[in-house]
């Protein structure tokens, strides 16, 4: 059982030689872990690729072993929920897991997607990283309303009411399109079939595919970072840029400390406040579906709500939805619509720091008025919000040209961690 | 750096007992509320509260078996006749609340096994027909609604002859259900008094507005008795919603302190490493 | 140095603390993944639910006449339970030459049952009614010398599957496929009331 050797490499000796020789085990480390430079800056806002990834991962092995005890179909969904909740041994405890990594997902992604909008990740040379990025936020946004569905309670029904029939917008296919995708003539046991299949099995095997698709454009570019100085510019002797560190050990050893404080985070809520008041788990849905009648407030889970706010905003329905659509969609075009010579805001002028705040500021308002019943003043500051937030996307062709910026420094502005 | 480990010190010290907290806070509170039912049962409930009634609040303590053990023996007393809990058995009910078997076996409705699901005899057709519609199963009650619903409900019980049931209730206008309890609380009328209000258009205006409730006739409780026994019924919806809950809050202390302590342990391996990059 | 500031030699790294704190690290983490493991473990096991449809099943003996058997179920698995008359205990004797496992030494039943006559009480027998070769049901053949059987049949079960044959204690003859006797549940006898799935060892269900 003589290993191979390889030129400069030491023979390695037994299951391991035996191992690196059929697969490219060696290859893999010093390619993308011990020989991936990463930015030495990397700050708060670069936790959260990883943090995305552990949820990911998360809701995968909860949702296996929810899929063992759940039972699809109208006349059971409910009843199979309580089951795991009550009779299933730690039920409850993968219940809550499933629930709260859901909401914990969304936050998460939420600020990963924050942090490309921070320091220009989205731009040139990265937009095929972007746009996969935008592929995954849909895939999630469609895996996460499904899942809604499966308890079957009356907000899942509801909800699924709702939002199947913006489709019905959709001009001369609308009606048929919901007809089809609902499998019956109103909300049912085909719809709630499908959805359960969808939710187990196709979204999360397209998520997975993208989120690869994800990590090779990203590897193929190497990140971006705080500064948004691209970091092979300025290579050292040993061919490494000057700026970059080593991903393994430093990033990996840093990295586990993010994962640590996203555990006790998501620990608190599930033993200690698992519906978060109503946030993650809604009263309602602790009623059985019921087509007969509607909850008294109708909302979708708290990471939808900013587009639901939007969607209410606008006194038609065809044009609330369409905006609706366009509002997820923007995103999609940030590449483009940033016409900044610099790719950091920490270098843009301050027409961008105003609009990027008033994003931040609209989107949280937004998602807190989508919470509440449209109706009196808060119809008002939805639609004002609603502006501000499409004026971002718009306006962003002019005033990132307009502006003034700051000169990019030639190396990361780095300072040594204490 | 020690300003750190200092910190990270104080911090799990800290977060320690910010998570014991809510388990101590209850405690305190069961303890308080004890002392206030005690209090209540001498005194009697303060009208002068009784407008307020959309405040009152449940504040039960789920950790608190002996209020459960009352309450479910309330609830198979008054309750079973018509609403199911059909998401508990008797067995684990009996498990969770330390109720001996043979005692358990005198408070089940006869026919019934241990490991049955609490059901009601009550046909569910005969329900919608008396009723309007058949009782809900109540399993989940206290997490779709509140406890603080559920409470309230039990408390605005009020004399109307205009009502097919004879009563109507503040909580629940219109409410289909019989005060049941009424043997208990006796029968109660709703005063109202007149109130001037301002208007939207700047003008005043009066409105009925409800004041207070008077007893007509007294049940075979007094106030303080009554109350505490819709508190212990309610705590009981709420354990029977949630059954795990207390053993979720218990495990999660330590849980969570486990955590902190990995994620210290890793933080300072974090710090030893970056000490390398300049 | 490397030009990124990165340390590159071993002088100026504290290596046995960096040891330390990674093992430190790793074996809590493994501590944690452990105990990670333990809900989803758990939740394999049966539920609330088929631990009550699996709890002890009562009869009443009375119903059954001498000579008879009943087929209840426990536990998913059918349970024989076979009222016997003198002639059929007395038939259990003389044969244990040709038995692979006369005194159920291999066999699988309660210690109360490691008997003779493998039961409580001589006139009632309780047998899981599972062929312990590959799993199938038994057929009841209590009439002696049967002429598929052979005039030297003192009466038992008869498989269809492979042709193992048990006598009227479940007791394995040679030349079956079979290699121990049919086992026996836990069971108990209450004046004329048995109970399967409690005995005298086991609170509650076994």
């Amino acid at each position: 059982m003589a290993p191979p050797v390889t030129s400069t490499a030491p023979p390695m000796k037994g299951f391991k030689g035996w191992l690196y020789d059929r697969l490219p085990v060696q290859n893999f480390i010093e390619t993308q872990l011990t020989g991936y430079y990463a930015p030495k800056n990397f700050n708060f806002w670069y936790y959260f690729g990883v943090l995305s990834l552990v949820a990911l991962v998360l809701q995968l092995v909860t949702g296996i072993f929810l899929t063992m005890f759940y039972k699809v179909g109208e006349a059971t969904a409910f009843d199979s929920v309580e089951f795991i909740m009550r009779e299933v041994e730690w039920g409850w405890l993968i219940r809550y897991l499933h629930s709260s990594g859901a909401s914990f997902f969304f936050i998460v992604v939420y600020l990963h997607m924050f942090r490309a909008m921070l320091y220009g990740s989205y731009r040139a040379p990265r937009e095929m990283l972007w746009l996969f990025g935008m592929a995954v936020y849909l895939a999630l946004m469609a895996e996460a309303f499904m899942g809604y569905v499966l308890p079957w309670g009356n907000m899942s029904f509801w909800g699924a009411q709702v939002i199947v029939n913006l489709f019905s917008t959709i001009p001369a296919i609308g009606p048929g399109l919901v007809e089809w995708i609902r499998g019956d003539y109103g909300i049912a046991d085909a719809t709630l079939n499908r959805f359960f299949s969808l939710h187990v099995v196709a979204i999360p095997l397209a998520l997975i595919l993208l989120v690869v698709l994800h990590l090779v454009a990203l590897r193929h570019k190497g990140s971006n970072n705080p500064d948004g100085i691209e970091i092979k510019k300025k290579l050292g002797a040993d061919g490494h840029p000057v700026d970059g560190i080593p991903f393994h050990p430093y990033y990996t050893v840093k990295d586990l400390v993010g994962v640590g404080i996203f555990l006790i985070l998501l620990a608190v809520v599930v033993f200690f406040v698992p519906t978060l008041g109503g946030l993650f788990l809604e009263g309602p849905n602790f009623e059985p579906a019921n087509p007969l009648s509607t909850p008294e407030h109708i909302a979708p889970v708290w990471y939808f709500t900013p587009f639901y706010a939007i969607l209410r905003a606008v006194p038609d329905q065809q044009t609330g939805a369409l905006l609706m659509f366009l509002a997820v969609a923007a995103f999609i075009f940030l590449p483009w619509l940033d016409r900044s010579p610099v790719k950091s805001i920490r270098y843009k002028g301050w027409m961008s720091k105003l609009m990027l705040t008033v994003f931040a500021v609209s989107f949280v308002a937004l998602g807190y008025l989508g919470l509440q019943p449209a109706e009196g003043v808060y119809v008002f500051w939805a639609r004002l919000f609603s502006v501000l937030y499409f004026a971002f996307f718009i306006l962003m062709p002019f005033y990132t040209r307009m502006e003034q910026t700051k000169p990019v420094p030639e190396r990361l502005t780095y300072h040594a961690h204490a | 750096m020690r300003t750190l480990n200092r910190a990270l010190g104080i911090g799990l010290m800290l977060a320690g007992a910010a998570l014991a907290a809510p388990t101590w806070a209850q405690e305190a509170a069961a303890a308080a509320g004890e002392a206030k039912a005690a209090e209540a049962k001498e005194e009697g409930h303060g009208e002068e509260s009784a407008s307020d009634w959309k405040h009152w609040k449940a504040q039960n303590v789920v950790s608190n078996l002996p209020s459960l053990q009352r309450g479910a023996r309330n609830f198979l007393g008054y309750c079973v006749g018509c609403h199911s809990l059909k998401y508990v058995r008797y067995s684990r009910m009996a498990e969770d609340l330390d109720i001996p078997l043979a005692q358990l076996e005198q408070m089940m409705p006869p026919g019934n096994k241990p490991a049955d699901y609490i059901l009601t005899s009550m046909p569910a057709a005969d329900a919608t027909a008396w009723f309007g519609k058949p009782p809900p199963d109540l399993s989940l009650m206290s997490r779709a609604r509140g406890t603080d619903y559920i409470y309230q409900l039990f408390k605005t019980y009020y004399l109307d002859p205009s009502k097919p049931t004879g009563v109507n209730n503040l909580r629940l206008e219109g409410v289909a259900m019989p005060h049941v309890l009424s043997e208990l609380e006796g029968v109660k009328v709703a005063k109202y008094k007149e109130e001037t209000k301002k208007g939207e258009d700047g003008k005043p205006h009066t409105e009925r507005v409800f004041e207070k409730f008077e007893l007509q006739v007294p049940g075979r409780l007094s106030e303080g008795d009554y109350d505490a026994f819709v508190r212990d019924t309610v705590n009981f919806l709420d354990y029977a919603g949630e059954p795990a809950q207390v053993k979720r809050r218990h495990l999660g202390v330590f849980v969570v302190l486990f955590l902190i302590a990995f994620t210290w342990l890793a933080m300072l391996l974090k710090k030893e490493y970056w000490k390398d990059v300049h | 140095m490397a030009d990124n500031g990165v340390i590159t030699t071993d002088d100026d790294v504290d290596t046995s603390r960096r040891k330390f704190l990674t093992t430190a690290t790793v074996a809590t983490g493994v501590v944690g993944a452990a105990f990670v493991l333990v809900p989803f473990v758990s939740s394999w096991k049966p539920s609330e639910r088929a631990r009550a449809l699996g709890a002890p099943t009562e009869f009443d003996l009375s119903k059954v006449e001498a000579g008879q058997m009943v087929i209840l179920t426990w536990r998913k698995q059918q349970i024989y339970v076979v009222k016997r008359t003198p002639e059929m205990v007395e038939a259990l004797k003389g044969h244990d030459g040709r038995l692979k496992d006369p005194t159920s030494e291999k066999s699988e039943q309660p210690a109360y049952a490691k008997n003779e006559l493998r039961a409580i009480r001589p006139d009632v027998l309780v047998l899981i009614g599972i062929c312990t070769h590959l799993g199938c049901l038994p057929k009841q053949r209590f009439e002696k010398a049967i002429p598929e059987l052979g005039a030297d049949w003192p009466g038992g079960f008869f498989c269809p599957c492979h042709g193992s044959r048990f006598d009227l204690a479940g007791r394995v003859f040679d030349g079956s496929p079979a290699s121990v006797n049919l086992r026996i549940p836990p069971y108990n006898i209450a004046g004329e009331t048995l109970t399967i799935g409690v005995d005298e060892t086991t609170k509650g269900a076994a």
